[in-house]
């Protein structure tokens, strides 16, 4: 805390721009490399776009709370898999009959759906969780997130730890989304807004609120804050955004089970956030990406990809200066 | 449901109880002496497991297997200890969660190298393997019995050692005050090397009371860690008093739950309301209870006094 | 003669066996500077911990203008008017100089559920954030980081932040620590120069203390033994003996 830094504000700013024009850069090739793939004809790397670009939503609202906020969330991934069978519940019962409150294909229910049912589960975790802190706050997420997973495993109607098929994707007007680019680009999209709207969060009033609290949680309370409030608020924002990338998701894979929130998956969103500098509002899109690219690259070597990549993750924290927070106080500047 | 039914779910309660007080206890105690969070907790689980089956082959003998994988557990704790941990104590717990993270990941690859990715079942003698009627004309299995016994005789030894011995003296200080303990001219590096291999035995050793069970498999310590967790949350993060009680109470209410439950929601609703519903509030029950529990008392039920 | 704006009546508060505030009764005066001294370990902190509303106390209560407020939350309180610095400098590090005050002006202006208009350039804030860093003298430093400043530096901005939300009555614990005499002379300026402000002063600098205070208490082993004016303080045979003793 101490030492002084060597930049100086000259410095600082230049790495902004330089920052700013690296991001700038990545979202027009995400834009553009895509509709080359997709004109050559090659499925399968538009697929791994597409997912890095919803991935890259559930990590940016991650960062929201992990970031700016300082609360380690173990249990994001539940957000997405409550938002994937936000969408292949009311499918299936479309499909099936039963349930004809819910049963629909519409998208815009699909997504409403979504959203206002992971908001809820994350008020009602963040209610409980918020009043913790430090690794009960790590343990208590980690263990509803399991708890969410355990639920859809007991749920025999929609597959229980098999999962669920979803046969047609949501239908939104004036987008086919059947169309592998079509709904590439719905995506993309959805992360522009929500890389922008992340954006004008940390940097308004409320921003500020959750970004003290994290670095010193006494000390917003003695200035006259509410710290719990505004982290609850956070926490619920993260859990909508992440729902919404979870009925993308659902929707992508077509086939939705409980392991994509498992706690393995959570930890994978994590490691995203750090990767990328959990200081940036971009950062975790550039962790995504090195995350999904890494998972190609050494899985086509060897199916034990997990051994690599697990100590890389080890030597990361080991041996990069100050440990990983070290490493996104560095990559924020 | 008849009476005898439900004392045997209450000793199959019991036995998860004391297998998860062994898991949790190792929690707990590396996090009241270093305040770290070990994720890789449950990869011990597994190691402990795989050991056994292994050293069973090996020998001709469970017990003889299970002696000697005690030892080899110790070993992987020290080895992990000197090469990741103790160079993680003055990090933040971010780090920790990330390190042991990528540990479990290297843990269940190398698992799956050396022992394959199909599971081992481990045999039993014949003297074990058999059941035993208690009173009250229970059948019920002699090893779950055993297991039930031996987790019950080692909380005892854990008790003793922390409450009757200088180790158990050095952790109690240590966890309220770690620069006493420094002060006391104490190698703290080496008593948190020995505590971490403490855990890793305790938790290996839930690993091999359960491998004739189940069978040792890839992955086995990533599902019942989280459950750890809850159970250290509940009783208090660090307390090993409330490691024991909320273990207990635990196992109890997640295998009483799974079996009653639908016969007791059919007292109030319809069968087939009932058969759908408690097989989902089932599997939640014990994350609903930690939720209730922290509500009221956001420490867990036995907070650790100076913290 | 002015009213009492800060009372504790019976005040107690222990930690296992060790009674760290002791029955303190204390009387603070609108408008006067009130120190407190005592031996390390005397329960200084702890009392100011009390105050500020960050430790709940076994017994006694605390009253603010005649109301009582020894059930209140921190942030309730400062609502009230009651800020406190902190002994170990907390101020935001990753933070600019002008962000940390414009934080401690947010604070009390409305809630803070506004997620669309960048707060960094909300002149509603940034106008009343610069004005305390010039009362403090680091209108200079405002763009630079939090963690970029000396000691001394975030000791005065502590005292800009405490002052942004706009308080009747600051506790201060121990506001010189670690300083140097140029560094500590210049907070003494800074403090008194704070019109119409009421101070707790909990702090170890002795020349600080007795150039700042109207009134002194002295706190030992959590009991107050003795409160009065700094002569009748210097004067005092119980204080010399059980603390000044060696300085006198």
């Amino acid at each position: 805390m101490a030492e002084v830094s060597a930049t100086g504000p000259a410095g600082r700013l230049s790495r902004i721009s330089v920052t700013n024009g690296f991001m700038l850069a990545s979202l027009v090739a995400l834009a553009v490399v895509p509709v080359i793939i997709y004109a050559a004809g090659n499925a399968f790397w538009l697929d791994i776009a597409t997912r890095l670009v919803v991935l890259s939503i559930a990590a940016v609202s991650l960062n929201l709370i992990l970031g700016f906020g300082g609360m380690v969330s173990f249990g994001h991934a539940a957000y997405l898999g409550i938002g994937a069978y936000c969408v292949g519940i009311p499918t299936y019962h479309a499909l099936f009959g039963e349930f004809e409150m819910i049963a629909s294909n519409n998208g815009f229910f699909h997504i409403a759906l979504a959203v206002a049912i992971s908001a809820l589960f994350a008020l009602i975790v963040g209610a409980i969780c918020l009043r913790t802190k430090g690794v009960y706050f790590i343990m208590i997420t980690m263990a509803f997130g399991q708890m969410v997973f355990y639920l859809f495993v007991s749920l025999e109607q929609y597959g229980a730890d098999d999962g669920l098929v979803i046969t047609s994707r949501s239908e939104l007007p004036g987008i086919d989304t059947g169309n592998p680019l079509a709904f590439y680009f719905l995506c993309y999209g959805s992360l522009l807004a929500v890389l922008y709207l992340v954006h004008r969060i940390v940097n308004s009033r409320f921003g500020m609120v959750i970004q003290g609290a994290k670095g010193n949680e006494d000390r917003m309370r003695s200035l006259g804050y509410s710290t719990y409030i505004y982290r609850l608020a956070a926490f619920v924002i993260a859990g909508a955004i992440c729902g919404y990338a979870g009925a993308l998701l659902g929707n992508f894979t077509s086939f939705i089970s409980p392991e994509m929130m498992d706690w393995a998956a959570s930890g994978e969103l994590m490691f995203m956030v750090i990767l990328g500098g959990a200081s940036s509002v971009f950062g975790p899109v550039i962790g995504a990406a090195i995350f999904l690219l890494l998972e190609q690259l050494l899985s086509s070597f060897t199916v034990h990809w997990h051994l690599p990549f697990g100590i890389m993750l080890i030597l990361i924290v080991l041996f990069v200066k100050g440990g990983v927070s070290g490493l996104l106080d560095r990559l924020g500047r | 449901m008849d009476a005898s039914l439900v004392l045997i779910q209450f000793l199959n309660g019991m036995q998860l109880g004391v297998l998860l007080f062994l898991l949790a206890s190792g929690l707990t105690l590396t996090f009241g002496i270093m305040d770290f969070v070990n994720l890789a907790h449950g990869s011990l689980y597994m190691i402990g497991a795989f050991f056994c089956a292994s050293l069973t082959f090996w020998t001709g003998s469970f017990v003889w297997g299970l002696l000697l994988a005690i030892p080899c557990t110790a070993l992987v704790g020290l080895a992990v200890e000197l090469v990741v941990i103790r160079h993680l104590y003055a990090r933040d717990h971010l780090d920790h969660v990330l390190a042991t993270f990528g540990l479990i990941l290297c843990f269940d690859t190398l698992t799956q190298l050396v022992w394959g990715p199909e599971g081992i079942s481990v045999p039993l003698p014949s003297w074990l393997d058999g059941q035993v009627t208690l009173p009250g004309d229970i059948v019920f299995p002699t090893f779950r019995l055993v297991i039930i016994l031996g987790g019950l005789v080692v909380a005892g030894g854990l008790y003793w050692l922390v409450n009757h011995t200088r180790l158990g003296m050095l952790i109690r200080a240590g966890a309220s005050n770690r620069t006493m303990v420094g002060a006391l001219g104490i190698d703290i590096q080496t008593l948190f090397t020995a505590v971490f291999a403490l855990g890793a035995v305790l938790a290996g050793l839930a690993g091999m009371l359960i491998a004739p069970i189940t069978e040792a498999s890839i992955g086995m310590g990533n599902e019942i860690i989280i459950t750890a967790f809850v159970v250290i949350i509940v009783g208090g993060i660090g307390s090993m008093k409330g490691a024991f009680i909320a273990a207990l109470m635990i196992g109890l209410i997640d295998t009483m739950g799974r079996s009653f439950l639908d016969d007791l929601f059919k007292l109030v609703m319809s069968t087939e309301a009932a058969e759908t519903s408690a097989p989902a509030v089932s599997a939640m029950l014990i994350y609903i209870l930690m939720a209730v529990i922290l509500a009221i008392r956001p420490q867990g039920l036995f907070p650790p006094k100076v913290r | 003669m002015a009213g009492i704006m800060l009372e504790t009546q019976d005040l107690q508060k222990s930690f296992g066996g060790v009674t760290a505030t002791d029955h303190v009764s204390l009387q603070v005066e609108e408008g006067e500077c009130h120190a407190v001294i005592g031996p390390n370990g005397a329960g200084k902190t702890t009392l100011i911990a009390q105050l500020s509303g960050m430790l709940p106390p076994d017994d006694g209560a605390i009253l603010f203008n005649g109301k009582d407020i020894t059930r209140l939350t921190a942030q309730r309180r400062s609502h009230l008017g009651l800020a406190r610095s902190f002994q170990i400098t907390s101020v935001f590090m990753g933070l600019s100089v002008l962000d940390n005050v414009a934080l401690a002006v947010q604070a009390h202006s409305g809630h803070s559920f506004r997620f669309w208009r960048p707060a960094r350039q909300d002149a509603a804030l940034r106008g009343p954030a610069l004005e305390m860093l010039e009362k403090v003298g680091l209108q200079d430093r405002a763009n630079g980081l939090a963690s970029e400043m000396s000691h001394g530096e975030r000791r005065q901005l502590e005292i800009a932040m405490a002052l942004a939300t706009g308080p009747q009555l600051m506790l201060l614990d121990e506001p010189m620590a670690g300083m140097g005499p140029e560094e500590s002379g210049r907070m003494v300026q800074t403090l008194k120069g704070l019109e119409g402000i009421t101070m707790l002063l909990v702090e170890h600098d002795m020349d600080a203390v007795f150039a700042l205070a109207d009134r002194i208490s002295v706190m030992v082993y959590g009991r107050l033994i003795a409160t009065g004016s700094p002569a009748e303080i210097r004067g005092n045979e119980e204080v010399r003996q059980a603390y000044l003793g060696e300085a006198a």
